[in-house]
């Protein structure tokens, strides 16, 4: 077992009996479920519009390279820098030389996932560069020094006492005058939006990009992402390469599935297309705009042919909203930028298989995830088939033996039957210490009780109803 | 210190490398073909989403649902001359301090102002944006109404610009009944239509007044952006 698979049932094992805290998430994500549902509803066929969402994703993702290329020449010819980034030390390097050539003082920041996977903010304030988060979520988060709890909602985990506290300890008590929601979203404003008319760089990410028009599409609710995109005099959005739609008109599909499956609303409050910086003629607007076309070991995922699917991904969150492990164990116990079914599925893509294959294994397979899935990401196979990946690159010896064995008994009706004869007064003994410390089975019978033992196997069931039904006259 | 060079050849290269083997067509699904599927045709795609009437008046009750939905102020007028009286009535009613008014040259936007008896700060090249910010609204044109969704479509070239629109706490948007379309195609359509390939730098779909649910799910108005959206629709 790796340190990171330790740390994971660690955490775990206090996320699992915090009950409160499961309840709380439960009841957050309750009005998300009431709006998605009939927004869904009311599609034409959400089936169909899952079908072509998913066929034009698999155009944009199998022909990846001409796509990108494509979009860069586009975003060149309207005055966009691009920049490829094979790795995050790159797309870092590259804000930071930003910085100091353009004199940058402050950095206000959209939610960007991205950002979080290459851990940004980090390297931003090393150099002393002043970064603030302005989405509401994120910003609480930041000030916590916490990482989001879920990639849609950072901070659905907390509480408004909690908030209260949060901005009370950083802003002073007297800025804070109540725990309403209302309230704190206000103090929020206020102080954010100081920090947007003093920032010179706006970094935001990015939910797709336009092939053959060279614009990024970034969608949000708060406008938070429309300031950071208006006010500094330069404008960087760091995207996944896999954000690739073909076509201007494919968004008239995807802003309202991602509206509709991520946040349950039929279009969410701001969906904005950037085409450039200011643009000769208009009011406003950054005087440069650079997109960074993130890579970060997102083409390993795209070299298996059978998870590529997973680059179809939107982003919307909803796999972790109806995740029973999600709910369970909580956002933070994931350890990863992405988390849910679809960071499990991708992480080990991105991080190595060994250090996170315990995630995969962590699931029910119940296959929620993969069928609320608006692009259809086949996730909870995929789940399976890093499990298989994980054994076949290190397999387990006494796994292998164990699965030898039984591949014997299974084969052979003589041993069966003898085993199944032995089971029976098996069963009864170790009905009498099950669950003790030395029951060897401890793991799976601490928190379960087996049922009651059997008086005959099912052979000798068998063999008396068939006497029954059929007696020998 | 200078910048990094761009990584371009060697991402494109692992890309290609990686595409070499064929993807896996999708096949958890019974009714999947077993074939990769093809790209979609532009036509297919607003055939799934929530259907909207064929009308004029359906369409027109469909955007006033949904922007009642979204807590957006949806007033129906007979003509343009009416909008400027009921600007000078919003202004009284909420007490806008008669510097507090911006709007971009136009005539759905600062001729508008100027007729309700007031003088507008200009948002054009070079204003200042200290000054802007202290405004208490911002009377806009735009390009097109989405009734299936509740939208206002705003552009850098339409709309006065990127900042206009989201910076004061309360935006009023001016339409006319042309500008109503009934879903997303046909929007994306029209700015097609409008702009060929040389669209403005931003395009917006404004759904609502600004909003944020980070705070135990509970919706907030005006977490950034105009706490009050109003949509005077003129037809």
């Amino acid at each position: 077992m790796t340190g990171i698979e330790k740390l994971f049932r660690r955490d775990v094992r206090g996320t699992t009996a915090d009950t409160p805290r499961r309840t709380f998430i439960r009841h957050a994500l309750s009005g998300y479920f009431a709006k998605r549902y009939s927004l869904q509803d009311a599609y034409a066929d959400w089936q169909a519009a899952r079908t072509t969402a998913s066929a034009i994703k698999f155009d944009a993702v199998n022909r990846l390279d001409t796509h990108l290329e494509t979009f860069a020449k586009r975003a060149e010819a309207r005055g966009t820098k691009v920049f490829f980034a094979s790795t995050g030390a790159q797309a870092r390097d590259y804000v930071l030389a930003l910085c100091r050539e353009k004199g940058v003082r402050s950095v206000v920041k959209a939610k960007t996932m991205t950002g979080e996977e290459i851990h940004l903010n980090e390297a931003l304030e090393k150099e002393g560069y002043g970064v603030v988060e302005s989405d509401l979520g994120e910003y609480i988060v930041q000030l916590r020094k916490e990482h989001p709890y879920h990639f849609v909602f950072p901070c659905m985990h907390l509480k408004r006492g909690e908030i209260r506290e949060t901005f009370e300890k950083a802003l002073g008590a007297a800025n804070v005058p109540s725990d309403e929601p209302e309230a704190l979203t206000m103090v929020a404003r206020r102080v954010l939006r100081q920090e947007f008319l003093k920032a010179d760089l706006g970094i935001s990410g990015g939910n797709f990009l336009v092939a053959e028009t060279g614009q990024v599409s970034i969608t949000e609710n708060e406008g938070n992402a429309r300031l950071t995109c208006a006010l500094p005099r330069i404008h960087v959005a760091l995207v996944g390469i896999e954000k690739v739609v073909p076509r201007f008109e494919d968004l008239a599909l995807f802003l309202p599935m991602l509206g509709t499956a991520g946040a349950g609303q039929a279009l969410t409050g701001y969906n904005t297309l950037y085409g450039g910086p200011r643009q000769p003629g208009e009011t406003d607007g950054p005087e440069e705009f650079h997109v960074i076309l993130l890579d970060n070991h997102r083409t390993r995922l795209l070299a298996d042919p059978e998870q590529r699917d997973a680059l179809h991904c939107i982003r919307c969150g909803a796999c972790l909203n109806v995740c029973p492990i999600f709910k369970n164990i909580g956002g933070h116990a994931y350890g990863t930028t992405y988390q849910g079914p679809i960071g499990s599925v991708i992480t080990p893509h991105l991080r190595g298989l060994q250090d996170w294959k315990h995630l995969s294994g962590a699931s029910s397979l119940c296959g929620a995830c993969t069928e609320t899935c608006p692009v259809k990401i086949n996730l909870h196979h995929h789940l399976l088939q890093n499990r298989r990946n994980a054994v076949r690159e290190r397999g387990v010896w006494w796994e292998r033996l164990l699965f030898q064995g039984f591949g014997l008994y299974a084969s052979h009706a003589a041993l069966w039957r003898l085993g199944s004869r032995l089971a029976v007064p098996g069963l009864k003994i170790h009905a009498r210490f099950s669950g003790a410390w030395f029951d060897p089975a401890r793991l799976w019978t601490k928190t379960r009780t087996l049922p009651r033992p059997p008086e005959r196997t099912f052979r000798q069931l068998w063999a008396e109803r068939q006497k029954q039904k059929f007696p020998r006259s | 210190m200078s910048y990094p060079l761009s990584d371009k050849a060697a991402v494109l290269a692992r890309i290609r490398e990686a595409l070499r083997l064929p993807a896996h067509p999708p096949s958890h699904d019974n009714h999947a073909p077993a074939t990769p599927p093809a790209l979609p045709g532009k036509e297919e795609i607003g055939r799934w989403l929530p259907a909207v009437g064929a009308g004029y008046e359906e369409q027109v009750a469909l955007f006033a649902r949904q922007a009642a939905a979204l807590k957006a102020d949806f007033v129906r007028l007979p003509s343009l001359d009416a909008v400027p009286p009921r600007l000078a009535e919003l202004a009284r009613a909420e007490g806008w301090p008669a510097d507090g008014i911006a709007a971009h040259p136009g005539e759905h936007s600062a001729e508008l102002v100027e007729k309700a008896g007031f003088r507008p700060f200009l948002a054009v090249p070079g204003y200042d944006r200290a000054k802007l910010e202290a405004c208490a609204v911002s009377v806009t044109a735009c390009e097109a109404l989405v009734a299936q969704t509740g939208s206002i479509l705003v552009t850098a070239r339409e709309s006065g610009g990127r900042a206009l629109t989201i910076l004061p706490p309360h935006h009023i948007v001016v339409a006319t009944a042309a500008q109503l379309v009934p879903d997303l195609p046909a929007a994306f359509a029209q700015l097609r239509r409008t702009y060929g390939d040389t669209f403005p730098s931003l395009i917006s779909f404004i759904t609502g007044p600004s909003r944020t649910g980070d705070i135990e799910r509970i919706l907030v108005l005006g977490a950034h952006g105009p706490k009050k959206l109003t949509i005077l629709f003129v037809g």
